[in-house]
């Protein structure tokens, strides 16, 4: 069982997440190139080692994150939300 | 073996007899035994068949090592095969039966396979079994299969019941700051330890009893109970009967608790077993050393056991297993036991390989220089041959008549669970046994899993590990502890000769069977266990795993870490599926999920079907009416008046937001900015690839809010979708999503008489006129009595129709006004059947339709595809093999004879060309009221105008045959949409 | 190499086994070869075979990092089938089963395959519809053993499933397979690699790759554990290290995300099941056959998330476990013996490469899914195929890296391009 710290909720059962792919993936634009489309969707880095990945704690509070994991070990060494200003909120509520 | 139960001693109860039968006969025994003690103080010496020989078995251990007494407990549908009788404690009324034996395991037919056994060497069946003999003529894999009718009978251990197991079982989940797997010496005070300094600990002991070794010894009880007692007040959480089974990620550790085993009349209230999931800050696994044997000649003769084992018999059960006893060791452990023995009043003769090994015990013959070579007896232990090293090997020196040979071939640390977690472990030459390996977890080894042999060595392993997994630095003893150092024996047998010298005694695994592994090349230990099966028996390698290595680093001539070490996997000993599914069985698998309508449809005469893990109406018969009778009924009731259908399962998400329609624009294909507030839309969302992921209607209630529907099977998944769209790739959006699925109860009212049905329901004031509530029209609605919700006209059917929603609570409500204005009306309930029906003569897409691979234009819906602004799968929908011109797409199906029908999953070939992978395929049916014959929706290359008078063939070999049918249109019943815009 | 025969099992019986001799050579790893096949799996050491037998290309090296068939061979759940229905697959996996057919004979090792049946359970009549399809494709394809049973059949057939009308999935009805079945895993290993040896091919273990040498658009040798062996061609297949391996090669990114499965046998027991069981509903996946030994042998879904630890976690454990309970529910006091886990290569439509590479004398066969074992034998056959001849047969013209950017589809499931669905 990995033990995911949701920021939101405390350290779960990753049972109660769901994983959703690499979170080093950025999507292009809506117009952008089919090139650039097919890259983003099709091809994987599929690191061996330290990546950073996105959840969804599904069963919670329903919140996308981005876990650094290792993908050998499982170790997971950091938890933040995937949005961008949740995350920089969080930060400063520190 | 001559065992009888001594008049005092040991742990037993005499005041508490119990009875208990083996094979259909009864027998006594006493609280406190195990089924193996109460059958050695019994006089059982056979209590088993071996694999593949059907040798005879009796106890080779006392514990969760045993080879030997695997028997079955239980009767009919509580039969439980493979049991470890040193692991099955005794009740009244126990049933036990031999296994793997015809007519009984202690006259076995089956033991003819022992005269074979020059020719069953290991993985002699890869070299035969193809063909016809002698020369394996032939093809294919028939004669093998008649083969494997009778290898398959042959093999397997005990016979599972074939009844559905009629108890339950339970999953419990806990959380602790230090887990201590355990309760020996090192266990106990390792909790002790981590409790004191205030640590929530939770204690595992796979016995019935805490004290691990403390229990072979009387000596000992005094300080064993002293710290048992110290355990019990310290707060900390005890459980017995559970094992640790596996180490998994993040601290979790997975046990199982046996709560009704022993049990002669368990609490029916009381779950079979529990299936602990249970997180721990840091582990401390005090799980001991199993005892190995040594390979010799008929080494598994019932009255060969380990000398711990004996030991155990004789201190914890009370038992005297042998009068005359031959004790053969490598290393000091034997001692005390063979001084025990002697106390006993046994005649003890002490073998030692050594020889310069220490003074004996008082009343014991010692034999220095000496291992056994032989056991002489065919059915029990007549006497031994011992043997003395000579060069490089052995030469008979002597021969002990006896009815009992202990063996202690060495120790083995039960490193398995730290293996578990991938820390491979690390050959301890000095001490000849395997340690655990190093690893960056928090997992402590104590005692004798870490190679501390001496009893207060290993208390004071246990407190230097409790306090390493408190984050201290503490001072462990070393391992070792023995005087004299063990002169590891792994094999006894003289050159040239042709025995039976078992490793892996349960599988029939032997020296020799080693040897022709190395001289076939299977050399590393992964292809040694994978072609001998060495260790892949109920043991899993706990009794011969470490004599198979040494003997095949001897034939490498190389030192045993060289070849390599198995990996250990969980589970530490087996455990009940049962216990794992835990109580998500019947009708709790998987999450059941009814409509806030579902007790009503059901009250109503509802028969239900399953559509993902829903329950929906399927239809509902009238009396003597079939489903075809039933749905045709329905749905041209739905045609003429009205028909009432519960739609509570669609997907149901709140889209809120200042941003939520340039949301909704980059979700659907079509465009939303524009949807005026009180209207609804239907739209397509597609997947980042270009392909459909699913469709629904979505209504604008203001500015900034709008309620999205989804298919019932996709509503998850397209919740998931938007959730992620917004956290991760739009933050910029002010959008807020929520599923509100749960909160409606939904019903779509359909027919030409909708309107009047559902006006006579409504508040006074409320207008659903067409000028009021035009086609697509969304409105909030209140009904009479106070219920309130929203009203939408949509359209599935074709008809003139509603969508009513209210709170999930006031559903009951909305269909006890609605249900008698429709029926008054002359309408009906209708369910999936007749819903199918109808959106088949419409040719609207369903999830049949839609099923993951298609594209919007596939669907012949294209248009909805905007071009003046991009979305989600805009870029890659217009990869070549995606728009190319042949791509099917959606048509109607006609019988050609109208009279005839046809099968969903028919092939669609042109008339002639019946073959390959067809021009296209049907994807639903049905009986069309309206039109009086079967069609069907489906898909064909180029589309209908393509086959528009050519000739058709649904081929449908695997059902119905073929029939020849006809290409049209897909909008099949009144394709310009009157009746839904009336 | 002695032959395997009746006879000679029961010669060598008589005469002490001496005559056995190893089942393949333990060579030193030459400075040249032909062809070196990265990856002592199945797939590898059946490439080498059939490069060595039909292509006579004889100076060919199996390098495999630690001992053959070590990796997912011995790790699957043993299943063989074709019941593919998306043109490519089904022409693949049917040409797969037929060799399956004789591969004993062909290989003078019993590999076991035992065409038990393959029967998939089902539920509702929007999958009778949906199976029927397909097995009506596998019919009209050339294979006359898929049939559609009634629950009447099914009952005769396979007496101890959950037949309850109130089970939370009550069956309907199953999609039956009958040439499918199981096979010995290791056997098939070990059978490629004795007869590969035999005609020979160097089959080299301990033997990791830790280098790629380049020369612009061109691999000249490959740097190893045991020294620098040169290459006038290099295959790729190595499934759980692909992605790795590509990158050494300093190519960038492939449609492929590595996932572990676990896999699951019971303790042995006398014939409970003897056909292979699968089970699909509400989002649990299930398969279940007996070994010859008497061990259930059974599997279930991914563990979800990216991993190339060979090890899982309890949720899936739990998961499978549930899903037994229900389609079998004798099972209840069986007792679980082992899990284990294999890394799988999850490619972006569930369909596998078999094809040729920027890098042009380097050749790749990957992104085998949950499907690798049955594939060994025409992967094997065509991949040499491809080696040999250097441009790919219309078998496996598919299956290249340049699909997804045709829009191509041969996605079984209608999962899209999310790896971890293609289970």
């Amino acid at each position: 069982m990995l033990r995911i710290d949701c920021p939101f909720c405390g350290t779960r059962d990753h049972s109660e997440f769901s994983y959703g792919g690499d979170g080093s993936v950025t999507y292009p634009a809506l117009d952008a190139p089919m090139q650039d489309w097919h890259d983003a969707v099709f091809l994987r880095e599929n690191i061996c080692g330290r990546q950073v990945e996105t959840w969804h704690h599904v069963h919670g509070c329903r919140m996308w994150l981005m876990v650094e994991r290792d993908t050998m070990t499982h170790e997971i060494f950091s938890t933040r939300p995937a949005h961008p200003g949740l995350a920089s909120a969080l930060e400063a509520a520190e | 073996m001559t065992a009888r139960r001594l008049d005092k001693g040991g742990r037993i109860d005499r005041t508490r007899p119990v009875n208990f039968r083996w094979d259909g006969l009864t027998y006594r025994g006493y609280a406190g035994d195990t089924l193996a003690s109460a059958l050695m103080a019994s006089g059982q010496t056979v209590l088993g068949r071996s694999f593949k020989y059907h040798r005879p078995r009796g106890i080779m251990s006392a514990g969760v090592e045993e080879s030997g007494a695997i028997v079955s407990v239980g009767a009919d549908a509580r039969h439980e095969p493979n049991v470890k009788a040193t692991m099955q404690e005794l009740y009244d009324g126990l049933e036990a039966k031999g296994q793997n034996a015809w007519p009984n395991v202690r006259f076995d037919l089956g033991a003819v396979n022992g005269l074979f056994g020059r020719f069953f060497s290991a993985g002699f069946y890869y070299k035969t079994f193809m063909g016809l003999p002698p020369f394996e003529w032939g093809r294919g894999t028939g004669l093998w299969m008649q083969y494997e009718k009778l290898i398959r009978k042959a093999a397997g251990m005990g016979r599972a019941s074939r009844a559905p197991d009629p108890d339950c079982y339970d999953h419990a989940h806990a959380f602790c700051d230090i887990l201590v797997v355990g309760s020996g010496p090192a266990g106990l005070n390792a909790a002790l330890t981590a409790a004191e300094a205030g640590r929530d600990v939770m204690l595992v002991e796979q016995d019935f009893e805490l004290g691990g070794d403390y229990l072979n010894d009387p000596a000992a009880e005094a300080d064993r109970a002293a710290l048992v007692a110290a355990v019990e007040r310290a707060g900390i959480r005890i459980l017995t009967r559970t094992t640790a089974f596996g180490l998994y990620d993040g601290g979790v550790a997975g046990l199982v608790e046996r709560v009704t085993d022993h049990l002669a009349a368990p609490d029916p209230h009381l779950p079979r077993q529990r299936f602990w999931t249970v997180r721990a800050g840091a582990t401390v696994l005090a799980t001991g050393a199993l005892e190995r044997s040594i390979a010799f000649a008929n080494n598994d003769r019932p009255g060969v056991m380990t000398a711990l084992a004996a030991r155990s018999y004789l201190n914890r059960f009370g038992i005297l297993p042998g009068q005359r006893i031959v004790i053969a060791t490598t290393n000091d452990s034997a001692y005390g036991v063979a001084g025990d023995f002697a106390a006993a009043g046994a005649e003890v003769v002490l073998a030692d390989a050594r020889s310069d090994a220490a003074s004996a015990p008082e009343g014991v013959s010692l034999r220095p220089g000496l291992a056994p070579l032989a056991v002489l007896g065919r059915r029990g232990v007549e006497g031994v041959r011992l043997a003395a090293r000579s060069g490089a090997g052995w030469s008979e020196a002597a021969r002990e008549d006896c009815d009992l040979l202990l063996v202690s071939g060495g120790w083995s640390p039960v490193v398995n669970l730290s293996s578990h977690r991938g820390a491979k472990p690390v050959w301890n030459a000095g001490l000849a046994c395997f340690l655990a390996g190093p690893t960056e977890e928090p997992i402590h080894m104590a005692g004798s899993t870490d190679g501390v042999w001496n009893r207060d060595d290993c208390a004071a392993s246990g407190v230097a590990a409790a306090r390493r997994a408190m984050g201290e630095v503490a001072e462990a003893p070393a391992p070792g502890g023995w005087a004299h150092p063990i002169q590891p024996v792994y094999e006894v047998r003289l050159p040239g000769s042709k025995v039976k010298a078992f490793v892996d005694p349960q599988h029939d695994v032997t020296g020799d069977d080693v040897r022709l592994a190395h001289q076939e090349g299977f050399v590393s230990v992964e292809h040694l266990k994978r072609y001998t099966t060495l260790g892949m028996a109920t043991d899993q390698g706990k009794m011969g795993n470490v004599i198979g290595l040494a003997l095949m680093a001897e034939a490498l001539g190389c030192e045993v870490p060289a070849v390599g070490t198995t990996r250990f996997r969980p589970p530490y000993t087996p455990v009940a599926i049962g216990a794992l599914a835990g109580r998500n069985v019947a009708g709790h698998f998987k999450p059941l999920r009814r409509t806030p309508l579902h007790d009503w449809n059901l009250r109503h005469g509802a028969t239900m079907t399953e559509a993902g893990l829903w329950q929906r109406t399927w239809y509902f018969a009238r009396t003597r009416e079939t489903i075809a009778e039933a749905y045709i009924r329905e749905a041209t009731t739905v045609r003429e008046t009205v028909g009432i259908c519960d739609v509570s399962s669609l997907g149901k998400i709140a889209v809120q937001g200042p941003d939520a329609a340039e949301f909704l624009n980059r979700v659907y294909t079509n465009a939303f900015s524009r949807l005026p507030v009180g209207r609804a839309r239907y739209g397509i969302m597609l997947r980042d690839d270009g392909i459909v992921m699913d469709d629904g209607t979505t209504w604008r209630l203001g500015e900034a809010d709008f309620l999205m529907t989804t298919t019932t099977t996709n509503a998850g998944k397209v919740m998931v979708w938007l959730e992620e769209l917004l956290q991760t790739r739009w933050p910029d959006l002010r959008v807020h999503v929520t599923s509100v699925t749960d909160r409606w109860a939904g019903v779509s009212v359909a027919g030409p008489k909708a309107r009047e049905a559902i006006a006579v329901c409504l508040d006074e004031g409320i207008d659903i006129s067409n000028d009021a509530l035009p086609f697509m029209g969304v409105a909030p609605v209140s009904l009479k009595g106070g219920v309130k919700g929203l009203i939408a006209r949509i359209s599935f059917s074709g008809e003139l129709a509603y969508e009513l929603y209210v709170p999930a609570d006031q559903g009951e409500a909305m269909m006890d006004l609605l249900w008698p204005a429709a029926e008054r009306l002359g309408g009906c309930l209708y369910g999936l059947e007749a819903l199918g029906a109808l959106r088949i003569e419409k040719g609207h897409v369903t999830g049949a339709e839609l099923d993951g691979r298609m594209t919007i234009d596939d669907a012949g819906l294209g248009k909805m595809a905007s071009t003046k602004k991009a979305f989600i799968g805009a870029a890659l929908r217009q990869r070549p093999d995606l728009t190319r011109a042949d791509r099917p797409r959606l048509v109607g199906i006609f019988p050609k004879d109208r009279r005839q029908s046809f099968n969903g999953g028919a092939l669609l070939c042109a008339t002639g060309k019946v073959a390959g992978f067809g021009d296209g395929w049907i994807t639903a049916v049905t009986h069309s009221p309206a039109l009086g014959h079967w069609i069907g929706l489906g898909y064909i290359a180029g589309g209908h105008e393509a086959w528009a008078g050519k000739a058709v063939t649904a081929a449908d070999p695997v059902r119905r045959g073929n029939v020849e049918v006809e290409i049209v249109s897909p909008h099949m019943f009144d394709p310009e949409g009157v009746r839904m815009h009336g | 190499m002695t032959r395997f025969t009746a006879w000679n099992v029961f010669w060598q019986g008589m005469t002490g086994q001496k005559g056995w001799t190893r089942q393949w050579r333990d060579p030193e790893p030459k400075a040249h070869y032909d062809v070196v096949i990265v990856g002592g799996g199945l797939h590898g050491l059946a490439t080498a075979y059939y490069l060595a037998k039909t292509h006579g290309v004889r100076n060919v090296a199996v390098l495999e990092k630690g001992w053959i068939g070590g990796g997912n061979a011995g790790r699957n759940t043993t299943i063989v089938r074709s019941n593919y229905a998306r043109p490519g697959n089904r022409e693949f996996y049917e040409h797969s089963l037929r060799l399956w057919e004789n591969l004993s004979h062909e290989l003078n090792y019993n590999v076991m395959f035992s065409q038990r049946s393959h029967i998939a359970l089902l539920h509702s009549p929007g999958a009778i519809d949906a199976a029927s399809r397909n097995y009506n494709t596998m019919r009209l394809t050339g294979t006359a053993d898929a049939e559609i049973w009634d629950l009447a059949t099914l009952k005769r057939a396979v007496p101890h499933l959950n037949y309850a009308a109130d089970a939370r999935f009550p069956i309907m009805g199953a999609a039956v397979q009958k040439r499918a079945g199981t096979a010995r895993h290791d056997a098939v290993a070990w059978g490629y690699a004795r007869a590969a040896d035999a005609r020979g091919v160097d089959i080299i273990q301990n033997c990791k790759v830790e280098g790629i040498a380049r020369d612009g658009g061109r691999i000249t040798a490959l740097d190893t554990s045991r020294g620098r062996i040169t290459a006038g061609k290099v295959a790729f297949a190595v499934a759980g290290s692909t992605s790795l391996l590509w990158q050494m090669a300093g190519l960038g990114r492939l449609p492929i995300e590595s996932h572990k499965l676990q896999a699951f046998v019971s303790e042995p027991l006398k014939p409970l099941l003897d056909q292979v069981v699968v089970f699909g509903m509400g989002g649990a996946h299930f398969y279940i056959s007996q070994s010859d030994k008497g061990g259930m042998v059974f599997g279930g879904d991914l563990d979800w998330y990216k991993s190339y630890a060979q090890r899982g976690n309890l949720p899936i454990v739990q998961d499978v476990a549930e899903a037994a309970m229900s389609v079998l529910p004798c099972l209840g006091r069986v007792k679980l013996l082992r899990h284990w886990s294999g890394l799988v290569d999850m490619s972006m439509d569930g369909s596998h490469f078999i094809c040729k590479t920027p890098l042009d004398n380097l050749y790749l066969n990957a992104g085998w899914n949950y499907g690798g074992f049955k594939a060994s034998p025409a992967s094997g056959w065509w991949f040499a195929d491809l080696i040999a001849n250097d441009r790919p047969a219309p078998m496996i013209a598919p299956f290249d890296l340049k699909r997804f950017e045709r829009g191509l589809q041969i996605d079984e499931r209608g999962a899209g391009p999310d790896c971890k669905l293609h289970g």
